[in-house]
């Protein structure tokens, strides 16, 4: 227990009471009472990634007083801390977002999907924060469903028959990857008698119970993840969910189970040497980034290109795991894989909920979202256009957006680690994401000038521009700054 | 003796499970496999208690109370996939290869 430990308790505490509280109060009251908790909540992540800065270690709070193996404990780390900021800013933004498409107007009748949505964003949002700061493997599979259970009516909120279907797909996969991480963990269970990461990290051996326990858990949650060849659901369920629902999808969910993966590759097995599989998971983050991107560029329609996008950029995350297994004890090289795999996270999430909140303003005023059908998009929402752009050179790795700072820790990183395909698969994914942006650019941009000229920008385009103005800024940072999110590396531990 | 029986038992209905789910493409039919799956996963579990009984138990407490949980979670998860496969085949048959990603609107019924 340290000081501040309640900080985390309360970061997941606060949205999961809310969602509770949601549920009899209606669509309107649910929606007034998350705008209410929004900011309550970022106040919560940032202190706690405050009071981690400051202490220059781990937050940790043990519920009920009960230290592991007996109790549970939270304890929020760098990337946790991290992680949380990032959750709170963008569900705060798409809560923002939403209320023109899920809000309920005074004297209007409540609709079945607005009182859908709140109670689940909030359940994503306590979801999310509960994935990042818990250490128990168990913990973290209950964490893991009810993100699912709360992401998966989000890709049907429309009620459609392609997105009902995209969702049942959804849950298929996502219930398959869950049975098979709790396989996992009755493996470890057996062999250690106990569940919490911090204990497991000084104790994992390197024999074959773990290593089968390792790679079912590690299975199951690139379903999750969906990193390639489990990324199947994801486009059909990420591109038919309303805008918003896109965003918080795309931006936050797949990071969930991606934060669980790193808690048991870089906390539980720091011990076991497994170089080869490192190498196969970044063979597969690469095939990610290099097919997802084709993908991408071959889509017809914008929402669609988006999701692809995501694909691809889901293999980024996947390249530290090579660069931190193979570093060979070289700390600078290994701290700055960790660095830049995190960074990418968030940028990652800060840039695609722009892209997918402008793809959906873009489409609900054109009427369509066929990119061929783009043409004076730019003329007629210069906002939006202009954030998917910003957006897009943060996901391309331009100087000077987080993406760039992101993709060039990880590029120097391969470099001075000597493997030397992982910096090349950097780069050609980044010319492609060029390709694909570029189209969408190209086709918005042009046009014969007959459509109405520019506005002022009305809220929504302001949240989607300020998105994607975080996502650059974060490359305006001094690096130093990036020091939270070493901070409490399990795998740095004696 | 009858944690490895149990255990066994676990393994091949996992095994099951994990073919029906892969193979199978019917919306209920990939649901009960999952059911199996679990049940094969919990039966595990079962059997990880027994091995670890000590202290006066005959099983060890903690593998039980995930198991619990677990059940509680499956049942959960099943009931929304049976929900989702009813309304499947309850909707009309609106174009089903209409293409997601055509922007819907939010508030559809």
């Amino acid at each position: 227990m340290t000081a501040w430990g309640a900080l985390p308790m309360l970061a997941v505490m606060l949205p999961v009471v809310g969602m509770v509280l949601a549920l009899p109060l209606g669509a309107r009251g649910a929606e007034r009472l998350t705008l209410a908790l929004l900011p309550v909540g970022i106040v919560l992540a940032i202190g706690t990634a405050a009071a981690v800065q400051a202490a220059g270690a781990p937050v940790v709070h043990l519920l009920g007083h009960w230290a592991p193996p007996l109790g549970l404990a939270l304890r929020a780390d760098g990337l946790a801390a991290a992680m949380l900021v990032t959750a709170a800013l963008v569900v705060a933004a798409v809560a923002l977002f939403a209320r023109a498409d899920f809000g309920t107007a005074a004297g209007a009748t409540e609709t079945r999907a607005a009182f859908a949505f709140w109670p689940l964003l909030l359940a994503l949002w306590g979801a999310i924060n509960l994935a990042v700061v818990a250490t128990d493997l168990f913990t973290l599979y209950v964490a893991l469903e009810l993100l699912t259970f709360a992401a998966m009516p989000m890709v049907c909120l429309s009620g459609t028959r392609a997105t009902l279907e995209a969702a049942l797909r959804y849950l298929m996969f996502a219930l398959l990857g869950s049975v098979l991480y709790l396989l996992g963990i009755a493996f470890i269970y057996a062999g250690y008698g106990t569940l919490d990461v911090v204990l497991l990290a000084g104790r994992a051996r390197a024999d074959l119970p773990t290593h089968v326990a390792v790679a079912l858990m590690t299975a199951g949650l690139l379903a999750k993840t969906a990193l390639l060849p489990l990324h199947l659901w994801l486009p059909p369920a990420h591109a038919g969910a309303p805008p918003a629902a896109s965003a918080i999808l795309s931006a936050l969910v797949v990071k969930g189970s991606f934060v669980i993966l790193v808690r048991l590759w870089f906390g539980v097995m720091p011990g076991l040497a497994a170089p080869m599989a490192a190498q196969v998971l970044g063979g597969l983050g690469a095939a990610a980034i290099l097919l997802g991107s084709v993908a991408a560029l071959r889509q017809e329609r914008l929402k669609l290109l988006v999701a692809y996008s995501t694909v691809a950029q889901i293999g980024y995350l996947f390249l530290m795991v090579p660069l931190l297994v193979a570093a060979p004890g070289d700390e600078a090289y290994a701290a700055r894989a960790w660095t830049g795999g995190v960074l990418q996270a968030v940028s990652h999430a800060f840039a695609k909920a722009a892209m997918f909140l402008a793809a959906g303003l873009i489409a609900a005023r054109i009427g369509q979202d066929r990119i061929a059908g783009l043409a004076g998009a730019a003329r007629l929402l210069p906002v939006p256009v202009l954030a998917f752009g910003l957006a897009g050179l943060s996901l391309m790795g331009v100087p000077p957006s987080g993406g760039f700072a992101a993709k060039w820790l990880l590029l120097t990183s391969a470099i001075e680690a000597g493997q030397w395909g992982w910096a090349l698969v950097i780069l050609a994914g980044g010319l492609l994401t060029g390709g694909y942006v570029y189209r969408v650019m190209a086709a918005a941009l042009t046009g014969d000038g007959t459509q109405p000229a520019l506005r002022r920008p009305d809220k929504r385009e302001t949240i989607v521009l300020a998105l994607a103005v975080v996502s650059v800024v974060l490359g305006l940072l001094p690096l130093a700054a990036f020091g939270l999110v070493q901070v409490g590396r399990l795998d740095l531990a004696p | 003796m009858s944690a490895i029986l149990y255990g066994l038992l676990g393994a091949a209905l996992t095994g099951i499970g994990l073919f029906g789910l892969l193979v199978r493409t019917e919306p209920l039919l990939r649901i009960l496999a999952f059911n199996l799956l679990g049940g094969g996963v919990f039966l595990v579990f079962g059997a990880v208690a027994r091995r670890g009984a000590a202290a006066g138990f005959a099983a060890d407490p903690v593998p039980q109370a995930i198991i619990l949980t677990g059940i509680v979670v499956a049942f959960a998860a099943t009931t929304l996939a049976v929900a989702l496969a009813v309304r499947i085949a309850e909707e009309p048959g609106d174009a089903p290869g209409a293409a997601p990603g055509a922007d819907q609107p939010p508030d559809a019924p």
